[in-house]
């Protein structure tokens, strides 16, 4: 971990990671479509309309990650200024927001034939709509405050606070009578999801993560370019400083 | 204390403040975060609830009886462990509505019946291929609303 503390150090790795990752993504996203489109069974009730499960289950696991990241990322850069721990934290919000819009737009194209409605205020649903807008708060609050040093610490903040929500999210469909069905894989006495249709959902889970870690590497690096860019514009317009000194 | 044991309690501190706050909200919320009263809900309530209420429940098997020649009205009956509920419907059901599976249905209470102007079809925990279904019910191994 140490190693990464240097982000010249960071970016090699990087540059060397990002295609292998994207390639891994692309090749078991293939496997996984394949087999969540023609090489799985329809569901005894659902029939064919299971297959959107494969793209939403994996995006919702994906929305609830990027926040653990997020919040794992501010803890540590903000107490222990971890230098990259807050460009994680800042580049991982928009892929965040974007699994949770996609878990949320699958998940009313699923529930219009299913339940009978597109939306429905129950405990799950009204909760990862919160998440959707915490991160939209999280991303607003990054550039709202120009100092980014300032910013990162009320960000860092806000995002640990609105952590509370992940394990309501989570546990939701327990604690309360939700339209929303229980947890079918990380439950309690195992999946009750048929092997035939756990494999392609767990294929596209790795999918999603292994997609998640190669735009967070890309988005890392715009983020510390954007850094730097910024630093040569500030030694740029005040050079004649150093030269006085 | 160093500064760096300082921000750690501060943030221990906020998360925890956060935490606390958010269980008693909810903990206050309670009945209200719920999305459906079940039939035996419904029983225990002193008052008849005023105004759009929502019940859940499972179809009660052979309850379902369509008016004649219609297949946009229906009655049935909602039931849970202890208590059941008549409910009727007008408009267009979903496409997991049958005898048996969970359903919502949000109407107004009268009489003892729930006049209800939506129904929404609740699908469990269980995914499993037809063939799968067939067998295990066939082996009498599990009966549609349990887990497997």
């Amino acid at each position: 971990m140490h190693n990464l503390a240097n982000p010249q150090r960071f970016e090699k790795l990087a540059i060397r990671l990002t295609p292998l990752l994207s390639i891994a993504a692309g090749v078991t996203a293939l496997f996984g479509l394949y087999y969540a489109l023609f090489n799985s069974p329809a569901d005894y009730q659902q029939g064919e309309s299971v297959r959107i499960m494969y793209v939403h289950v994996p995006a919702a696991w994906m929305a609830l990650m990027c926040y653990s990241t997020m919040a794992i990322a501010s803890g540590v850069g903000f107490i222990w200024k971890h230098p990259l721990a807050d460009v994680t934290a800042k580049s991982t919000a928009p892929i965040g927001a974007a699994f949770t819009f996609l878990a949320l737009v699958t998940g009313s194209i699923w529930g219009k034939p299913m339940w009978g409605t597109w939306w429905a205020w129950d405990a799950r649903l009204t909760s990862v709509l919160i998440l959707f807008f915490l991160y939209l708060g999280y991303i607003a609050l990054w550039s709202a405050i120009d100092d980014k040093t300032r910013a990162a610490k009320v960000a860092a903040i806000a995002c640990l606070v609105g952590f509370i929500n992940i394990p309501i999210i989570k546990f939701s469909v327990d604690w309360w009578n939700s339209l929303h069905q229980p947890a079918s894989v990380l439950r309690g006495g195992g999946p009750t999801i048929h092997q035939s249709m756990l494999t392609p959902l767990l294929l596209m889970g790795i999918a999603y993560g292994l997609t998640f870690a190669a735009l967070l590497l890309i988005s890392m690096r715009a983020e510390l370019a954007e850094r730097r860019i910024a630093r040569l514009e500030q030694s740029a317009r005040a050079p004649s400083k150093a030269m006085i000194l | 204390m160093t500064k760096r044991e300082k921000r750690l309690l501060l943030v221990a501190a906020v998360v925890g403040v956060a935490a606390v706050a958010a269980a008693l909200v909810l903990t206050a919320l309670n009945s209200a975060v719920a999305y459906f009263y079940t039939p035996s809900d419904l029983q225990k309530l002193e008052k008849t609830p005023v105004g759009l209420i929502r019940l859940g429940g499972l179809v009660a098997p052979g309850s379902v009886k369509f008016a004649e020649g219609r297949e946009t009205e229906v009655n049935f009956v909602i039931k849970d462990e202890f208590a059941e509920t008549a409910v009727s419907y007008k408009g267009v059901l979903p496409d997991l509505f049958r005898e048996g599976q969970g359903v919502i249905v949000q109407g107004k209470l009268e009489n003892g019946r729930v006049l209800a102007s939506e129904v929404l079809a609740k699908h469990d925990e269980n995914y499993m291929p037809k063939e799968v279904a067939d067998a295990l019910k066939e082996q009498g191994r599990w009966k549609e609303g349990e887990t497997p």
